[in-house]
């Protein structure tokens, strides 16, 4: 076999072996992309085909109140989720990263959450904030704190959302957390022991710059699961009350498949879309200017 | 100097040990009050002052769940695992010979290709939904499984990027050296990277497992008829389905049993899965 055939073989082999997952690729991504932004510009009631009505669906979505609402309940929930799901489990990763007895109990417990059926354990938390009864109301009873409303109070509710979808993420960005300060060399922080430097200044100046990059991996991956956030909310407050717990794709499915209003669910969908690449575009901005490689 | 940093990380232990045992029970709260819930008489549930540790074993509750609506409980279960399993098979098959091929083949086209796949992981599934129910709706697969597997054993963005990240920390040598052997590129991944890629391949089966049975928003949209009900359609009609009120009791005992048989998986390959993950988050 010559050196040529051999490199053509390869050339074919990887074309070979991608093809399942590009033809995949093109069909439920990139033609249903193409036809999302003739959706749009249309109506469809589910039978005929979908028929053109310019701008019609921008003026109804941007003309209504909900979708503003929408839209802001959903940057809230990033301004809640983000920074606790980033904090605690880079907290617990970095209490965990030593020598410590039940270690694999403690990654466990926090991870457990993230492998079960967010239907069935958003079931259970509506069940523990239940406002006559709730076993977090007794708790709270018990420190003299008045049954709290979780359900019919527009903070509450998003507070408790924020809550279990912060239970439900922070095991595996943990995990994640976890793996990178395992990479990072123990010597340098046993020269800076031997420099006498303390514990606040090794975290800024040894595991803030050396985890820059699993930092950014985890903002980049939290950012677009706080924006598709749904199962959590629609189970436990179907976004009420008074729409205060809806969020982008809540109004989405709403008005795709509860009014049969197609073309302006689409609408919103390429706005969520945007507000993702908007938001990712910054954070890759930002990485370029802090983080260190 | 060095017995003080001693003494310093003594006491650390012992505080974060404190800390972190709070913290996995908290953890876990909600899981043990959906089992003991789903044992107490229903109605107990609510009295006050609230029992937190007795264990009745009634098994009303579950028996209530075996009932309702002739044992669909099976029907549905089945009707889960089907899906799940299937879209996992399909999943793990395509996205790992493709990201054999981005990590470790020299053919035109890979790097261009590889980013497109990657700036597509930040498409919200919501934009890609829509257009697509409108044509399963013509192509007539609304209401049977096809829109919930088909396209998941297709196109795994997520998946082709973790099993990627995997791949290319293997070293070239091992793979230089089965084509020593003379073997061919598709004995290479069956004898080399397969084997090699057991626990990205675990993470993520488990993963796209979980991710289809939890696609509530997918099956609530394609699933109308009875026979084609699934776990959580299942449990969220149980919570739905009284007008006087949840019957508590009931849906505990129905989330107990569709989240059991996750934990027990977990709790078996914990130790691959973390690898797995670990990975992606370094590449």
């Amino acid at each position: 076999m010559t050196k040529l055939t051999r490199k053509r073989r390869e050339e074919l082999a990887g074309w070979a072996l991608i093809s399942p997952q590009v033809l995949g690729f093109l069909a439920f991504v990139a033609f249903p992309l193409v036809f999302s932004i003739i959706l749009c510009f249309c109506e469809w009631n589910y039978i005929d085909m979908p028929t053109p009505v310019g701008l019609k669906n921008f003026e109804r979505c941007f003309n209504d109140d909900v979708f503003w609402r929408s839209i802001l309940n959903t940057l809230i929930y990033i301004g809640l989720v983000v920074p606790s799901t980033l904090v605690l489990s880079l907290t617990l990763a970095m209490m965990t990263n030593r020598k410590l007895p039940m270690k694999k109990i403690y990654r466990a417990a926090f991870f457990l959450p993230m492998v079960t059926s967010t239907i069935a354990i958003g079931t259970v938390w509506a069940f523990i904030f239940q406002t006559n009864g709730g076993v977090l109301n007794t708790i709270l009873g018990f420190f003299g704190v008045n049954a709290l409303d979780w359900f019919n109070n527009e903070v509450l509710a998003r507070i408790a959302v924020a809550i279990v979808s912060t239970w439900l993420k922070v095991g595996y960005y943990y995990i994640i957390f976890d793996a990178g300060l395992k990479n990072i060399p123990k010597d340098l922080y046993e020269a800076a022991d031997v420099e006498g430097a303390n514990w606040w200044q090794k975290f800024l100046k040894i595991t803030l710059p050396m985890l820059s990059s699993v930092t950014f991996f985890v903002v980049v991956m939290l950012f677009i699961d706080v924006f598709n956030m749904f199962n959590e909310v629609y189970i436990m407050t179907a976004g009420g009350p008074n729409y205060s717990t809806f969020t982008l794709s809540m109004y989405i499915f709403y008005y795709a498949f509860n009014q049969s209003d197609m073309g302006r669910a689409a609408v919103a969908s390429w706005v969520l879309f945007m507000l993702v690449g908007i938001i990712t575009a910054i954070e890759f901005f930002v990485k370029k200017k802090v983080v260190y490689e | 100097m060095k017995t003080k940093l001693h003494r310093d990380e003594r006491i650390r232990v012992i505080v974060f040990s404190i800390l972190l045992v709070v913290t996995a029970l908290l953890s876990m709260f909600p899981f043990y009050w959906m089992i003991l819930n789903s044992f107490k008489n229903p109605s107990i549930i609510f009295k006050v002052p609230t029992d937190f540790f007795t264990f009745n074993l009634t098994w009303d509750s579950f028996a209530a769940v075996f009932k309702y609506e002739n044992g669909i409980i099976w029907r549905a279960y089945a009707n889960s695992l089907f899906i799940a399993v299937t879209s996992t098979i399909g999943t793990l098959f395509t996205s790992s010979l493709a990201a054999f091929a981005f990590a470790k083949l020299k053919f035109r086209g890979n790097k261009l290709i590889y980013s497109i796949f990657i700036a597509t992981l930040m498409i919200p599934g919501q934009v890609t939904l829509l257009p697509l129910y409108v044509i399963f709706a013509k192509i007539g697969w609304v209401n049977t499984f096809l829109p919930l597997i088909i396209p998941g054993c297709l196109i795994n963005t997520y998946g082709v990027f973790m099993l990627r990240s995997f791949i290319v920390s293997i070293p070239d040598d091992l793979i230089a050296a089965s084509k020593v052997d003379g073997c061919g590129t598709l004995r290479q991944y069956f004898h080399v990277i397969l084997p090699l890629c057991k626990p990205a391949l675990i993470t993520l089966g488990l993963f796209s497992f979980i991710g289809s049975w939890n696609n509530y928003f997918g099956q609530f949209i394609y699933l109308s008829s009875e026979d084609l009900t699934t776990i959580p359609l299942l449990i969220a009609s149980l919570k739905e389905s009284n007008m006087t009120g949840v019957e508590w009791g009931r849906v505990m005992a129905a989330s107990t049993l569709s989240v059991i048989p996750f934990a027990v998986v977990y709790l078996f390959c914990q130790k691959y899965f973390v690898q797995g993950i670990a990975t992606t988050g370094l590449k």
